[in-house]
């Protein structure tokens, strides 16, 4: 953790990026094609744009720092621009009820 | 109104199914068999004479008012202690009955004051009222021999009198008016289960002894108020009855503070309130109390509170009273130049989990509709989000299984990271009731709490896991259960993927979860793991009930899963006795994740990227709703940091004290420039604040909470708001000044509309509720009356979901810098961070937090008990007062975080939840240090607050 208050935008990044390998942990126990798209899941989920984005500057400057299954999980994660499709949607709304 | 007058028979009912018609008086009445004469007399409608007997414990046949005569039976048995039987016909009123009865009552009376005119109980006392029904007209033996009830006697001190004890800050014990019943005593032993009280003496020295010949607030006491609510003299009275005299009407509501969700009578005298007591129809609590409900309201009248809006342009400014108009229209004008100049999601809010569901609900309204965004979040992102993800994944729901009644049908009930006889005291007493009854108990947990060994209710296996070993521990416990083939393999195939089942089995037969590996890492002795998984596997009916200790970990929704997989293995759900059941923290904590306060989804759990669902809402509102899940607390705080968020709503909560890594709290809040707080007190985060709204109680406004057991509980006005609106008005003008136009008149038009529109609130309206008293969701066209028990027959995802728990080490491990874990608990008299109970006379019990440090650490450190210690993690230092208790491992410390000066907060990190982000509170790598009192940040804090705290006009802060 840091405290570099300032510079955000580097705790910012570093955030991201610890947040995203502990989500490819826990999916890291699973069969590989079900954690990678598990790790998909969870981020398009539950993570705003804003995290997206700046999971993307990381992905698209080379993905120093994430794990493989993370990576790997990145071409199925939505860019924040993209639009939403019907499988996602699907998804989203699969386990959660009241 | 009216007074509510709840009928006392005496004895408690009997749940046998086998019917049982006698005859009483004449009248023919039929009840379950082991039901009391007394009982089925009352039931006929005749009520016997009585004073030691009342239904909410045993009948005990010591005062001998209660006595009839049976046809064919030989004296008069007491009608409280005999059983019912086929045919038996009882009389009620005989003249020998008469004679006998008055007899009885003239001994009461001739040891009795007759202040009755003065007498606090005057109007509500069954000795009163006795000596009436038995047509008391003169007593024969005068007060000149030995008595109780005069101080001096003969012009000698009479040594059986006994003076007030007033040390209870909330009820009086006198002495001289105790008839000796023991229900007192009773209600202590059965109801409350802490036996602080005993009778102390025989014959006529008998007297009511907290602990040994204590005082009361000196006594193991814990002032739940049992007692007080069952003596029938004035001998233990409420100080507020003493003080304002008795109520006049009553009305039912519900508690504010946890989840166990109290049902009280609100006792009043005009718009005073005289006391809280709780009710016997409360399907919660079931007409039991602990000390924060029954006695610590005094918050809501307290002369902190703020009664005024109040703005300011600069933090540093000292606040402005302001009028409402001008406060929500500079809010509202505020919002929109923020929207405008940086963007629509750059302003968000948080709702409530101490209002209600209604407010709750137009909270998130006002967010999605007004602000056009979904940044909206609630104060369960840091304690239970991680249940509503690992409950949904597995279950298909996000909440607990059970109702409250369910646990007096379990044979083995596991804690988990919880300590319910301190947070949810009167769950806890139900669940000790249960286990003096012989259920078996089962805690893990790295302190010995009061859960762990109290009175007549030890554990049978205490597992003392280091912090942060949770998954390990639970895992291991299923890996005992798999090996050693203790699963429940017809349910696992009938209720679940069979083959889900077969991968998970595999992963956790690995050694590597084996508990002789796993004691390795969580310290825990392999042999208590494997006994405590047999004993859950085949002791009967297995419950597992879990608190914050469970879900504020880096693995929270891990653990949540681990312990959801250990239930399905072993078919403990589905039926009464099981179950997983999350302790909720507050009062409508459950509320308010229902309610839609997540920023990805909507009402009743539904994401936001659903279009049907969008489509409910936008054709009932209007507009477009975002279909990209909103900003987190967290990051909502990061994107301040970073300076794209600017604006925020805050209602009821108080995350500057609640939330981890405090720097980072301030800094992001310091970083906006419309910070809005509505509360009832000046807490820690308006210090930051640019507007503050004052908000209401739950005794100043109609509404619903649901508690852990997903009970729809009525919430009831019994008095004005002192702040001119209840919160749910406060929130409908903001959104009126923000252009919206709601038009609500009362909370139950938003319960319709949140019927309207979420299909497991369906069927449920102010009017089910006043019909029923309350509901638990779903209640809809399939459970009409609600649904006690979830999962009957099949989970509601469908089949029952097994997933892998790989137990991974948090990153924030002990080295030497930082040697010790910190955990963090919380203590019965106080409640969450304390703005509340620091404000009434709770403060008696716990007047600051301390460092709780096991001898072993104190003596290499040179700390004595009561030292001044510094406690520093990566994040911060503080310092609070050491309590050297063996109660924590060596290695371990532990703290409350009631009070804001301690700054528990200063010291926690921002690691969190893989899957929630809820903060990882229960684990965080600390040096103690002797320190000779208040660290810098704590000063400076102090100051800030101080200024920050100043009103124009005023002399001093409000605090």
């Amino acid at each position: 953790m840091s405290h570099d208050e300032e510079n955000p935008a580097a705790s910012g990044i570093a955030k991201i990026v610890r947040m995203a390998n502990q989500i490819g942990t826990f999916f890291e126990s699973k069969k590989h094609d079900e954690g990678v798209h598990g790790v998909a899941e969870h981020i398009n989920k539950f993570w705003e744009p804003r995290m997206r984005r700046h999971f993307f500057e990381v992905v698209d400057a080379g993905g120093e720092g994430l794990k493989p299954i993370v990576l790997e999980a990145a071409q199925q994660i939505r860019r924040p621009s993209a639009p939403l499709t019907a499988e996602h949607e699907a998804e989203a709304n699969a386990d959660v009820s009241g | 109104m009216g007074l509510i007058q709840e009928i006392d028979y005496g004895t408690p009912a009997s749940k046998a199914e086998k019917q049982i018609t006698l005859t009483v008086d004449g009248f023919t009445v039929t009840v379950p068999e082991g039901t009391s004469i007394m009982r089925a007399s009352m039931e006929a409608g005749i009520a016997i004479p009585k004073l030691c007997a009342t239904d909410m414990v045993d009948a005990f046949g010591s005062c001998r008012l209660c006595l009839v005569e049976i046809e064919g039976r030989a004296g008069t048995p007491s009608s409280c202690t005999t059983p019912v039987m086929p045919g038996m016909v009882v009389k009620t009123q005989t003249e020998r009955l008469k004679t006998i009865r008055k007899g009885v009552m003239e001994l009461y009376i001739s040891d009795h004051p007759l202040d009755c005119l003065t007498c606090a109980a005057n109007g509500d006392c069954e000795l009163q009222t006795q000596a009436g029904v038995v047509g008391l007209r003169d007593v024969r033996y005068g007060y000149e021999g030995d008595n109780h009830v005069f101080k001096r006697q003969d012009g000698a001190e009479n040594f059986r009198w006994m003076p007030q004890d007033e040390s209870n800050p909330y009820f009086t014990y006198d002495p001289s008016k105790c008839i000796v019943c023991s229900r007192c005593v009773r209600a202590c032993e059965e109801v409350q289960g802490t036996f602080a009280l005993t009778i102390e003496g025989r014959g006529f020295e008998s007297r009511v002894s907290p602990g040994m010949h204590q005082p009361f607030l000196e006594s193991e006491c814990v002032s739940c108020g049992a007692c007080v609510q069952a003596c029938p003299t004035a001998t233990l009275t409420e100080k507020s009855v003493i003080k304002i005299g008795q109520p006049e009407h009553s009305v039912v509501t519900t508690c504010a503070y946890c989840g166990v969700g109290c049902s009280f009578k609100a006792e009043m005298r005009g718009d005073e309130l005289v006391r809280m007591v709780p009710w016997k129809d409360g399907k919660a609590n079931r007409g039991h109390s602990c000390v924060k409900g029954r006695f610590a309201y005094g918050y809501a009248t307290h002369k902190e509170r703020i009664l005024n809006p109040m703005i300011r342009e600069k933090i540093s400014d000292p606040w402005r009273e302001v009028s409402w108009e001008e406060a929500l229209a500079h809010t509202a004008k505020e919002f929109r130049r923020i929207q405008y100049q940086y963007g629509r999601g750059a302003i968000g809010g948080i709702t409530s989990s101490r209002c209600t569901n209604e407010e709750t609900y137009l909270v998130q309204k006002l967010i999605r509709q007004g602000f056009g965004n979904n940044n909206v979040d609630t104060c369960a992102r840091v304690c239970h989000s991680p249940t509503g993800y690992g409950l949904g994944q597995t279950y298909g729901t996000s909440a607990g299984t059970q109702d409250f009644d369910s646990v007096e049908e379990s044979d083995v009930i596991v804690v988990i990271g919880a300590n319910p006889s301190a947070a949810h005291p009167v769950f806890a007493s139900r669940m000790k009731k249960r286990i003096r009854q012989g259920a078996k108990l089962i805690v893990l947990d790295p302190r010995i709490t009061e859960t762990v060994d109290s009175v007549h209710a030890k554990a049978d296996y205490h597992l003392p896991l280091k912090p942060g070993t949770n998954v390990a521990v639970v895992t291991s416990l299923a890996h005992v259960i798999v090996t050693e083939g203790l699963f429940d393999e017809k349910f696992i195939r009938e209720r679940c993927d069979w083959s889900e089942f077969e991968d998970w089995a595999a992963f956790v037969a690995e050694e590597r979860n084996s508990p002789e590996e796993v004691e390795k890492l969580s310290g825990v002795p392999a042999e208590l793991i494997r006994g405590a998984a047999r004993l859950y596997a085949t002791g009967g009916n297995g419950a597992i009930y879990y608190g914050l200790g469970v879900t504020e970990h880096s693995q929270g929704s891990t653990t949540v899963i681990a312990i959801a997989n250990l239930a399905m293995a072993t078919g403990n759900i589905g039926r009464r006795g099981v179950g997983v059941n999350p302790l909720r923290g507050q009062n409508n904590v459950q509320g308010s994740c229902d309610m839609g306060s997540f920023p990805h989804e909507l009402p009743g759990y539904r994401h936001v990227s659903g279009d049907a669902v969008r489509d409910i809402y936008e054709s009932l509102w209007g507009v477009k709703i975002d279909n990209e899940p909103g900003l987190r607390i967290p990051n909502m705080l990061d994107a301040a940091v970073e300076g794209t968020f600017k604006g925020i709503y805050i209602q009821g909560e108080d995350i500057l004290q609640s939330d981890p890594d405090t720097k980072h709290v301030s800094a992001g809040l310091a970083a906006m420039e419309c910070v809005v707080v509505q509360d009832l007190f000046l807490n820690e985060t308006a210090n930051y604040a640019h507007v503050f709204l004052p908000g209401s109680t739950f005794l100043e406004k109609d509404g619903t909470f649901t508690n852990a057991e997903r009970r729809i509980n009525r919430v009831r006005k019994v008095m004005a708001p002192k702040n001119g609106y209840a919160d749910w008005e406060v929130t409908q003008i903001l959104a009126q000044a923000m252009g919206l136009s709601w038009n609500y008149t009362h909370p139950s038009e938003i319960m319709d509309e949140i019927a309207r529109t979420t299909p497991s609130f369906a069927y449920v309206s102010y009017g089910l509720l006043d019909e029923k008293g309350s509901v638990q969701w779903p209640c809809n066209e399939k459970a009409p009356d609600g649904t006690p028990i979830m999962h009957i027959g099949g989970f509601v995802r469908g089949k029952g979901k097994f997933i892998r728990t790989e137990y991974v080490a948090t990153d924030e491990k002990t080295g030497p810098r930082f040697p010790l874990l910190l955990t963090t608990g919380r203590i019965l008299s106080q409640y969450n961070v304390g703005a509340q109970t620091r404000r009434t006379d709770n403060v008696l019990w716990h007047s600051e937090d301390r460092l709780e440090i096991h001898p072993h650490d104190a003596e290499q450190r040179g700390i004595r008990d009561g030292d001044w210690v510094r406690l520093a993690s990566r994040a911060g230092e503080t310092t609070l007062r050491a309590l050297i208790t063996e109660r924590v491992a060596p290695g371990v410390v532990y703290t409350t975080f009631h009070h804001p000066d301690t700054q528990a907060n200063v010291i926690t990190t921002d690691f969190s939840d893989w899957a929630t982000n809820c903060p990882e509170y229960k684990v965080t790598a600390v040096q103690v240090s002797p320190s000779n009192g208040p660290s810098t940040w704590q000063q400076d804090y102090d100051e800030l607050s101080r200024r920050s705290r100043r009103i124009e006009g005023r002399l001093e802060a409000a605090e």
